[in-house]
């Protein structure tokens, strides 16, 4: 999700960019199709392996694993690391121009978009290595029946709470509205709790509460799959989820406010002013910098209806359909990236939650935290929706939780985001 | 002079030299060509003692072709086609997409234990793949002709049933020699009466068999398992299930649209019920920007114009300061100090408003982030141009008895206009599609509760960005329609004020 926020922020960078991409890569158009027939010579750029991966605390890590491997196998490997919030774009780009690299390490919800481009390989993964993974992880990694990539890592929002404010983890959203609002007036505390919204909502964060009050987004075939036509934003369940949301915000409770986003919460929750932060193990650094005391728990639901679940959201890593060494690629991707050393390796890099179980088994004892995140996933944890027309439905339905937590009618609000996202994904 | 010349040509050469490999290894004739006729051309410019003017013009005219007319010529292009995601290139490569993402192991086969190796030389010899059978224990040899077994006693495996590491007949590859002959092991497959074994890595292999396959003669894909068709609709570059039971296939391809883009601009919806109060804003946010900006900036260079006034270099620095820092940090700094609950301003105002929560109070928000990212601009070349005006002239007005405000009315400021006009209208140009002083600010909002599309502050590019890529993936067609309209819009109001400013020249 870091990497959403951040698209959303560079938003405007990636346009531009991606129109002078674009812009370069249209003098060729005409003739890819027909230099499709393999002109390239294989000694070109034979002997390199070429890996993308996003910058951030697991691309330093990335270029070691690629050196290791190339040496394990007397090769030379290239790994780029490169902005993050652009690679998908990227990497979408070179692949039209014909010149992708062979792996490219992203998040599982690029799925959709990647193969409805043609731009990577479904993956036959042993039966042998894939027992090693969390099946949740597989899951994810699967869409439209075909596994698509290696997972290595996964997240899942939680709980974080500041045990001397908050001593006992709640059990459901009344209890931490009460012990919250309980630290506040014993002067102890500012915020009862640091939830991220923002002017424009954010549905990956509020979700727990959205599935607690029976909403969902997409609707799920018998093997898994996401079913486009079953859109959950405009059902019953959606709204009474919002009526409950609605509860708790700004004209209700006042816990959740529009403007607690993802840069302050963090700095609520460092600083000592909140009980209760809702975010991912990408902040456990954070916060263990801050020499707060504090404990993991799931997010909780509310109190009598149905059990929060935080979306999961899983990196993998991708052969790219037009790479240029597929053999070594494939054999990277399934038999080396998915070994438990070297999601170990990631891991000290990361402090993501392991997608291989032997990894999370290796290292729970000493990451109490970690343990605490990939419990929450695995008990109630939903695995993001990958398919395609997810991106229709991320701004809409955030402005209407938006608007819903400044007090707007929950009813009207959510069909009139269901009938934006209908629009958008009919074009 | 010599030197240079042939510095540059030999520079310009190697350039090309650089430009024409991948052009060559791609089969890009049309840009070989090109690139051939234009270092053709800039040679025999450069060469020759004649054409004069030509040696001064070429250079400029090469970059503008380059970073101005084929930007455009390509938008233009592209506002023509479903350019978007899943419909990126060819329909043979959808096709090519289709068949391969739908390649699923054949049921209750076995995946093999794989070594690569070639019948003969390891460079030039047929690929084959030496097989073993975890579960039978049993090995073979494939070829493009099918699957044999491997003779006792023939070959040597790590375990029985295991890798093989050699085999009499044929030479193993080792990794470097798999990665020559990468080409060959992609397209090498060895046919089985099911489907064909393909290679996955470098030690397994897998029998595998498209479940989706294109006909050309019904133009149509069938689905193996499922029986359903799709047919090739070549107007809308997609493959289109033909009961009308299923969705498009989701690869699709780039085709000509004609108009259908633009003319979803003015039948959409949405878009016709939201469009003229954009527009009204967009005018309103580019004017005001500009007006701001520039007012404050002339008071500003007036007031450090002055000679009277004490420390000016240091107060001109300060001023300039925060036009040197990077607008899209400021913008979210700026962001943040309007935060309802957190943000400084409430704090230092004591008050308790939600700046971007209403249509007010955002805009006003806004201004006022643009005025202070703006004026420094401004006073920067509003104190140039001052400066370049004759004082004698002021002075002279002075000896006749006009007033300064009068002589600052009636002689500076046209002055100032004369000299400023043509940059106000870049400005405003600039500001008409200013996407970063919206989206890193209110993000278009606030939003109308029953509207989630369009907000109060958005301008055209941000609500367009909205639209074509808040869908399922990036709608570049339909964003370069709006691109080209956008562009309608400025290029008339630019046109018609430079045609003004002509006329303030003519005046004076």
């Amino acid at each position: 999700m870091r990497t959403r926020a951040r698209t959303f922020r560079a938003a405007g960078a990636v346009l531009a960019a991606s129109l002078v991409l674009a812009a370069c890569g249209g003098g060729s158009d005409d003739d890819t199709s027909s230099s499709g027939d393999g002109g390239d010579t294989p000694s070109a750029s034979g002997g390199d392996l070429l890996i993308w991966v996003g910058d951030g605390p697991g691309g330093d890590a990335t270029t070691e694993i690629g050196k290791a491997f190339g040496e394990e196998n007397g090769v030379n490997v290239k790994v780029e690391v490169l902005p993050g919030a652009e690679l998908q774009a990227n990497f979408v780009t070179a692949a039209q121009a014909g010149d992708p690299p062979d792996v490219v390490m992203g998040a599982h919800d690029w799925i959709g978009n990647l193969v409805q481009n043609g731009t990577i390989d479904p993956i036959q993964i042993p039966e042998t290595v894939s027992s090693t993974i969390q099946p949740l992880a597989m899951e994810a990694v699967t869409f439209d029946g075909q596994t698509y990539g290696m997972p290595y890592t996964m997240n899942n929002i939680v709980l974080i709470r500041n045990t001397d404010l908050a001593p006992d983890a709640p059990a459901t959203v009344e209890d931490m509205v009460a012990a919250g609002k309980k630290a506040v007036q014993s002067g102890k505390a500012e915020a009862p709790l640091a939830w991220p919204v923002s002017d424009t909502g954010n549905p990956y964060f509020i979700n727990p509460l959205y599935t607690s009050g029976g909403g969902y987004m997409f609707g799920q075939g018998a093997d898994g799959s996401f079913d486009p036509s079953d859109l959950g934003v405009g059902t019953p369940g959606s709204v009474t989820a919002y009526e409950k949301i609605s509860a708790l915000g700004e004209k209700g409770e006042g816990v959740l406010k529009r403007s607690v986003n993802t840069d302050n919460a963090i700095a609520l929750f460092t600083d000592g002013k909140t009980p209760f932060l809702v975010e991912g193990p990408w902040q456990l650094t954070t916060i263990d910098d801050s020499k707060i005391n504090y404990e993991v728990s799931p997010v909780p639901g509310f109190a009598g209806l149905k059990p929060a679940s935080p979306f999961i959201t899983v990196d993998a890593a991708y052969v790219a359909s037009g790479g240029k060494n597929k053999t070594l690629a494939q054999e990277f991707v399934t038999n080396y990236w998915s070994r438990a050393d070297i999601g170990a390796q990631l891991f000290e890099a990361t402090k993501n939650v392991p997608a291989n179980k032997d990894t999370l088994a290796q290292i729970e004892g000493d990451n109490p935290a970690v343990a605490a995140v990939s419990k929450a996933g695995a008990e109630n944890g939903q695995i993001m929706p990958s398919i395609p027309q997810m991106a229709a439905v991320w701004d809409p339905l955030g402005k209407a939780e938006a608007a819903v937590i400044g007090g707007a009618d929950p009813k009207s609000t959510i069909d009139s985001a269901a009938k934006a996202i209908q629009a958008a994904m009919k074009e | 002079m010599l030197l240079v010349k042939v510095v540059g040509l030999g520079f310009l050469a190697a350039v090309a030299l650089f430009a024409a490999l991948p052009l060559i290894r791609t089969d890009n004739w049309w840009g070989l060509a090109i690139v051939l006729a234009v270092t053709a051309l800039a040679f025999y410019i450069y060469l020759s003692p004649r054409p004069v003017p030509l040696k001064y013009l070429l250079p400029g005219t090469l970059f503008l072709i380059v970073f101005q007319v084929l930007p455009v010529v390509y938008t233009v292009s592209t506002a023509f086609t479903n350019f978007s995601d899943g419909h990126r290139g060819t329909k043979e490569q959808a096709i090519t997409a289709i068949e391969g993402a739908s390649v699923k192991q054949v049921p209750d086969s076995t995946i093999y234990t794989l070594t690569l190796a070639t019948d003969g030389d390891a460079a030039t010899g047929d690929i084959v793949f030496l097989l073993a059978d975890p579960t039978t224990q049993d090995s073979f040899v494939g070829t493009a002709d099918g699957l044999e077994d491997l003779g006792d006693g023939s070959f040597e495996a790590a375990s029985p049933g295991g890798k093989i590491t050699a085999a009499d007949d044929y030479t193993v590859l080792t990794v470097p020699e798999i990665n020559a002959r990468q080409d060959d092991i992609t397209a090498f497959s060895v046919p089985t009466d099911d489907g064909a074994i393909k290679s996955q890595g470098l030690s397994a292999a897998f029998e595998g068999a498209p479940q989706q396959s294109y006909d050309e003669g019904c133009d149509c894909i069938t689905d193996a398992t499922t029986g359903n068709v799709w047919t090739a609709d070549d107007s809308e570059g997609s493959f289109v299930s033909k009961d009308g039971t299923q969705r498009n296939l989701a690869q699709g391809w780039k085709v000509g649209v004609g108009f259908d883009n633009f003319a979803r601009v003015f039948t959409n919806d949405t878009i016709r019920g939201s469009f003229l109060r954009i527009v009204v804003w967009n005018f309103a946010f580019a004017i005001a920007t500009v007006a701001i900006t520039f007012a404050l900036g002339l008071l500003v260079a007036i007031a450090l114009n002055n000679p009277l006034m004490r420390g000016r270099t240091i107060y001109r620095s300060l001023i300039i300061l925060p036009y040197a820092m990077p607008g899209i940090a400021m913008y979210l700094v700026w962001r943040e100090m309007f935060n309802k609950d957190f943000g400084l301003i409430n704090r230092l105002l004591h008050t308790d408003l939600n700046w971007f929560g209403s249509t007010a109070s955002s805009m006003f928000a806004i201004l006022l982030i643009q005025l202070w990212l703006g004026y420094n601009y401004m006073f920067l070349v509003i104190t140039g141009a001052l400066q370049s005006i004759p004082s004698d002239l002021v002075e002279a007005a002075g000896v006749d008895g006009a007033k300064p405000f009068y002589a600052f009315r009636t002689i500076t400021f046209p002055l100032l206009l004369v000299a400023l006009a043509p940059l106000l209208i870049t400005s405003f140009a600039f500001n008409f599609n200013n996407f970063s002083a919206i989206f890193l600010t209110s993000k278009g909002g606030p939003f109308p509760p029953d509207n989630p599309s369009a907000g109060s502050t958005d301008l055209l590019i941000t609500y367009t960005y909205r639209l074509a890529f808040g869908g399922s993936g990036a709608d570049y067609g339909f964003a370069a329609a709006v691109s080209v309209l956008i562009f309608l819009i400025v290029a008339a109001v630019s046109i018609v004020s430079f045609r003004r400013t002509q006329a303030l020249e003519e005046i004076n």
